[in-house]
């Protein structure tokens, strides 16, 4: 089948998708977008977090037909997402993406606070850690420990014993949640 | 060593340590940021499992479904029929007579060859043009089994009728095993235990188990075979060890070493599971039958099969001590499940024996260790190995001897404590600082987290601080705390007299202007952050800014494998001594330019800093820029650490290992005692690390060891049934912490430099993986006065039902 859908604010089409594909199967293997990860095909493990139409989902248990017509956003749109919704509310111009919807932008904060509180080991749960973080700071400017635990505990990761990447959501919540989260009208719908 | 380049008669002298501290920025000692770190956040970091090749096929393995059998049959034709099948291999198919690989031991066949040993063995390969298409045909290969006994104990493995699943070895140990269903065995004899156990007025016995745990990294194995021009194969892979691997693949393929090109591609975290081959020949077979590019990615379930777990442990100990709370004497024995190939077993063994008093002063001792062929899933390397699994028995027999002697657990391990000089029970002195009571100390004065932190001002539960949480299985009824300590002992590097090196290129030249170390090693870049930390050291030793890492290939020499705690010390050293090799050449070059300008050349130390040479009073000399001119400074050399010797096959005595890391932990649970459930709320850890080169780093390896333990203890398990089967390969059912289980865990570092070692620099990955497993486990056992002699704990065992 023939499978059209924005992700990370472009269109998108990809042809002879398998009834039996999933939605991080397509991202990954036909649109060339392989940031969101596969560490277990089931709902478990978080790693493959993208939004679809602004909800957090695991992509790996989302048919990609489901896609069809409807906006994704995965850790290769983070920045112009958060540049987008930055401008939004500044009135400033879209967030422009290079190839196959990767970001030009310069880091948005959560990605700069994962890198600057040592969030990141192997990196292989950070792109899910990352989108599940950046929704949960566009709808809780500054979020307790306890909610952070509870947004990121889909998200599981091996290396770092999450130390790290609760003081990277405080980090960036911290450093000013102007530049991350959304206001409600832009914020989810994948721009 | 480290001295190679030295012999060129300098006239001025280069300080091969620092004295002081280097200005350069960026370099040892800053919580540098990682260089991987922007690509890995954006998702452009490309890891094994994101490899794509023009005209690319995928691979796929057909594994045995029984844990033993004989293979009668093997029928492909259907497979092969199926369209967008490329090929399908058996071991028949295998291109050379060297069918078998693996680490220590060459047992382990590519594709099984008659017979099966364990449940998920790899059988058949297939290539195809969608990975469905290749899961598919797999399913289509027919394959007749005989089911054979099955091997899964000491008792079954050992038995006078047992089955012998390697009937004709010829590995370095089986000359002397007692049974050939023993991998290695290591016995230890110091002292007289018999004897000093008369002078004991309490003696203290018990059983201990470890279950299997799974490394479970998140990347799963994954790589891709590119076949080339020249008949060889380039291999995009993520590894702990490129050149071991190499040196497995290379005879399997029938392929000269250099035919086998090899590339670290990104890794998603190894933990030891990635130190055995996994789809690595598979890839390489398919991709030279088919002459197109191969990848393979394991699913979960898959992987769960593809690599090696922790050895799991049956562990038996006797302690005694005087009234004074002094240990007489320890006798043990510790039996491995290796499952059913040696993998690293052997050095397992040796690590389980050596390391089984843990970090205490006992001079009479009586040690056997061994591993077992059975048909379980194969283990080897972990996080920790061997030393993992005595620390939980040793420590969990401290807080029995306390308790037995009315002493307070950390007083009495204190006072058993080893410190610098402390002689270990194969003999060795340990010759470098052993703060053992120090770290107690350091987590004993911790402040203790506040009780009942579940209690809100508005009076309801905050149901997120209990045991079972969002569950809502308790307000705080039944709920107990409880306080554990624990501390352990693990070696660096390896051991054994194993030739232990790595090897590190450098080269040092002036680019747009500007002064540029690169730096090229094999060393595999797992998550630990070695590329930083390596980044760090040439800044350090050449007083650049700019270094670029060269990606890790086999084009360099071997840095040896991203395991032991052993990468910051070998290659972090390789590094520095090439660097201190460049810095003489650069001096020499000065000195031949500039020398006659300046008295200092020839008689000050001179130090490379902020792009300059100085002195080592800081009087700039000349730019690295003019020094340098054109001239391209390349220099690669091997690097060793000082060298071991094996243990005596019968005493066990031998300089065994290089070094010594320590890490004590401080766990407080809390414990709902009605449903068995339980709460870490804080796990707490102290380290020696002899010199912190990055100190976020540090921390990083800290929490991740901790948790891990903190798995063990309570979650983690591969359950294998009496038949040898996998219960539990996924992670539905295979649980490893979420942040929600991971309390916060409080860090105190302590830098007492170890002189043998680079920097002072101790290995520091695993030593925290040890304690923090009996840690908890004593925790538990404060909280509802249960025994808990096994581990993980699971809610019956609290329950009791
Ligand atoms: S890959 Fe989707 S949740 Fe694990
Ligand atoms: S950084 Fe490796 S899994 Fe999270």
């Amino acid at each position: 089948m023939r499978l059209t859908f924005r992700v990370n604010g472009r269109q998108q089409q990809a042809d002879d998708v398998w009834e039996g594909e999933s939605l991080l199967y397509v991202l990954r293997e036909r649109l060339g977008l392989p940031g969101s990860k596969n560490a277990c095909e089931q709902g478990e493990c978080g790693s493959c977090t993208v939004r679809l139409d602004g909800l957090l989902v695991c992509s790996c248990l989302v048919a990609a037909g489901q896609a069809q017509g409807r906006d994704v956003v995965t850790v290769e749109g983070l920045a112009s997402q958060a540049k987008k919704r930055a401008d939004g509310r500044s009135g400033g111009a879209d967030g422009r993406t290079g190839k196959a919807g990767t970001d030009l932008q310069p880091l948005s904060p959560i990605q700069q606070a994962f890198i600057d509180a040592g969030a990141v080991q192997c990196g292989f749960c950070t792109p899910g850690m990352l989108v599940a973080a950046d929704e949960l700071l566009e709808r809780n400017a500054s979020p307790t420990d306890a909610d952070i635990r509870e947004a990121l505990s889909g998200n599981l990761c091996r290396c770092t014993g999450y130390q790290t990447i609760l003081a990277a959501v405080r980090l960036a919540a911290a450093r000013g949640t102007a530049d991350t989260a959304g206001t409600a009208d832009t914020a989810g719908t994948g721009g | 060593m480290g001295t190679q380049m030295r012999g060129t008669a300098a006239p001025g002298r280069t300080p091969t340590s620092l004295s002081r501290r280097s200005r350069t920025k960026g370099g040892i000692g800053e919580s540098t940021l990682r260089p991987d770190g922007t690509l890995k956040v954006i998702g452009e970091f490309a890891y094994s499992s994101d490899l794509w090749h023009e005209d690319m096929l995928w691979g796929f393995t057909l594994r045995s479904p029984h844990p033993h059998a004989r293979i009668t049959s093997i029928d492909i034709s259907k497979a092969l029929a199926q369209a967008g099948v490329h090929a399908v291999l058996t071991h028949d198919d295998l291109p050379t007579a060297h069918t078998q690989y693996g680490l220590e031991y060459t047992d382990t066949p590519v594709l099984a060859d008659g017979v099966v040993r364990h449940h998920g063995e790899p059988v058949a390969l297939v290539a195809a043009d969608h990975p469905e298409t290749a899961r598919r045909a797999a399913a289509k290969i027919k394959v007749d089994y005989e089911p054979l006994p099955v091997v899964h104990d000491e008792a079954s493995a050992l038995a006078d009728d047992a089955p012998i699943l390697h009937p004709n070895r010829d590995d370095h140990h089986a000359g002397h095993v007692p049974h050939p269903n023993i991998v290695h065995r290591q016995p230890i004899i110091r002292g007289n235990a018999a004897e000093a156990a008369k002078r004991a007025d309490v003696i203290v016995t018990g059983e201990y188990e470890v279950g299997m745990q799974d490394q479970a990294f998140l990347g799963p194995e994954s790589g891709l075979a590119v076949p080339a021009e020249d008949g060889g194969i380039d291999l995009y892979i993520a590894t702990q060890w490129l050149h071991s691997d190499l040196r497995q693949i290379a005879p399997v393929l029938g392929l000269p070493e250099e035919k086998v090109r090899m590339t670290l591609s990104g890794v998603g975290g190894a933990f030891g599971g990635r130190e055995d081959l996994s789809m690595q020949i598979h890839a390489c077979l398919l991709a030279l039958r088919t002459g197109k590019p191969v990848k393979i990615v394991y699913n979960r379930f898959e992987s769960f099969f593809g690599h090696v777990h922790r050895h799991p442990a049956k562990l038996w100990y006797e302690h005694g001590a005087t009234k004074d709370g002094k240990i007489t004497h320890m006798k043990c024995r510790i039996v491995l499940d290796g499952g059913a190939y040696a993998s690293s077993s052997p050095a397992v063994v040796g690590n389980a024996s050596s390391l089984s008093v843990g970090p205490y002063v006992v001079d009479d001792v009586e040690i056997e260790a061994l591993a077992l062929y059975t048909n379980n899933p194969p283990c080897g390397a972990m996080r920790g190995f061997g030393a993992v699994q005595a620390c939980f028995a040793y420590e969990s027999q401290m807080d029995k001897l306390a308790e037995k002697l009315g002493m307070d657990p950390v007083e009495f391990r204190q006072k058993n404590a080893m410190s610098q000089g402390a002689i270990m029970p194969t003999g060795q002195i340990v010759d470098s600082p052993a703060p053992v009571a120090e770290l107690l100390r350091l987590i004993k004065a911790m402040p203790l987290p506040p009780e009942k932190q579940w209690e809100t001002a508005r009076g309801a539960a905050d149901v997120r601080a209990l045991p079972g949480g969002l569950s809502n299985t308790t307000h705080g009824e039944g709920v107990v705390r409880g306080v554990g300590y624990a501390v352990g002992i693990k070696n660096v590097g390896f051991s054994e007299g194993f030739d232990d090196y790595s090897t590190a290129r450098v080269q040092l030249q002036v680019i747009g202007g500007e002064p540029v170390a690169t730096v090229h090693t094999a060393m595999a870049e797992v998550g630990q952050g070695g590329i930083t930390v390596n980044a760090q050291i040439a800044r350090t030793e050449l007083g650049v800014t700019q270094v670029v890492i060269h990606p890790a290939d086999t084009q360099v020499g071997s840095a040896g494998s991203t395991s032991a705690s052993r990468q910051t010390y070998m290659t972090g050293g390789a590094v520095k001594n090439a660097c201190e090799a460049i810095r003489e050449k650069v001096l020499e070059t000065g000195r031949r330019k500039f020398g006659t300008y300046h008295p200092a050349w020839a008689t000050a130390e001179l130090l490379l800093e902020d792009g300059k040479v100085v002195t080592d009073s800081d009087e700039p000399l000349a730019d690295l820029v003019d020094v340098l001119g054109d001239e391209v400074i390349d220099i690669e050399l091997q690097w060793r650490h000082r060298p071991t010797e094996a243990f005596d096959p019968v005493t066990g005595q031998g300089f065994g290992h290089v070094q010594y890391s320590f890490a004590a932990h401080r766990a407080v649970v809390e414990v709902d005692t009605e449903l068995g459930l339980v709460k870490v709320i804080e796990l707490a850890c102290a380290q020696d690390v002899g010199k912190a080169l990055n100190p976020l780093s540090v921390k990083g390896q800290i929490h991740g060891a901790t948790v891990q333990g903190l798995g063990l203890a309570v979650m983690e398990e591969i359950i294998v049934a009496k038949d040898a089967k996998v219960c539990n390969p996924s992670f539905t059912d295979y649980l490893i912490p979420t942040i929600l289980d991971t309390p916060a865990i409080p860090v105190e570092v302590l830098e007492l430099a170890d002189e043998h070692a680079p920097y002072g620099l101790r290995g520091i990955g695993e030593a925290p993986t040890l304690s923090s497993t009996p840690a908890v486990v004593a925790a538990i056992r404060a909280a509802t006065g249960l025994p808990l002699v096994r581990v993980p704990v699971r809610p019956e065992h609290i329950t009791g039902t």
